[in-house]
């Protein structure tokens, strides 16, 4: 593991540089594909609201997917992180139109441990609505 | 209903191995925009200590998922499906999934609660490579939303 941030050059409260991360319905079926997860509350309307939701969602596993890239473009090597963990807070609601939706995620040194490891908190939304939450990674720094 | 807590603690017999191939990685890393170059070009992963092409940390998922459909579909624990929505994911990485590799997957269920008349169950995926190795743990927590509340 070669992590190009260096655990001594982190504090508490370091902040990782955030990102956006754009998701239209052509996002959520090449997601769909690729992860094999074809429930059509992800990219068929009609049955989406049948369900009780008030569009297509994003797929809970796709957010969590774009939110550790904030930590691992950090990190450089997607092979620090040793721990990863999120809680779905609220569906991210993919309208079908020219935009979509965009997940906002920004990131923060929240404890330096044991053994060059850091905790980083990330914290994610939609819309100004927090999408995960307890959202927590454990990366293993130079 | 509630489900039947005599279910905790049962484990499933490990799944047929996966074999994780460089092209199924381009493609999930493709699908969630990834650009590190650690998912698709076997000399930046080198570069940074591994033997082959690693996966996206969430790519193992496709993975645990399907074999906690072991789990999901045992008619005897009688969970709902279509009711059920994705709680919580963790995982603890001992290493990064990589190319190659042959995963098979054991899947226990360590809790079943019942909240408000939900059903919460949560369920750990142990990934083991061809040699019997430890790679990742998965907990998955599902949850069964009460009929009442359609």
């Amino acid at each position: 593991m070669t992590a190009k941030i260096a655990y001594d050059d982190v504090e508490v409260g370091t902040e990782l540089p955030a990102q956006s991360f754009p998701v239209t319905r052509a996002t959520l079926v090449r997601y769909a594909g690729a992860s094999g997860d074809f429930n059509p509350i992800h990219w068929n309307e009609k049955f989406a609201k049948e369900v009780g939701l008030p569009d297509v969602i994003a797929h809970g596993m796709f957010t969590m997917a774009e939110a550790i890239r904030v930590v691992t473009d950090w990190t450089g090597d997607p092979g620090a992180v040793v721990d990863y963990g999120v809680r779905f807070t609220k569906p991210v609601v993919v309208p079908n139109d020219d935009e979509g939706a965009v997940i906002e995620v920004s990131a923060k040194v929240a404890a330096k441990l044991d053994d060059s490891t850091v905790r980083v908190d990330l914290t994610a939304t939609s819309g100004g609505q927090k999408v995960l939450g307890m959202s927590r990674a454990v990366v293993r720094l130079a | 209903m509630a489900l039947d807590q005599s279910f905790v603690g049962r484990t499933y017999p490990p799944t047929e191995p996966y074999e994780v191939g460089r092209e199924k990685i381009r493609e999930f890393a493709e699908a969630v925009g990834e650009s590190n170059p650690a998912y698709t070009d076997p000399d930046a992963a080198k570069a940074f200590g591994h033997s082959d092409v690693i996966a996206p940390p969430t790519f193992v998922f496709s993975i645990t998922f399907r074999a906690a459909g072991q789990v999901i579909e045992d008619p005897q624990l009688g969970l709902d499906y279509s009711r059920v929505v994705h709680g919580d994911q963790k995982f603890a990485y001992v290493r990064p999934v990589r190319a190659g590799d042959r995963l098979s997957v054991t899947s226990t269920i360590e809790g079943i609660k019942s909240l408000a008349g939900n059903d919460v169950l949560d369920i750990r995926g142990e990934v083991h490579d061809e040699a019997g190795e430890l790679v990742v743990t998965a907990w998955t927590k599902l949850v069964a939303r009460a009929a009442e509340e359609a």
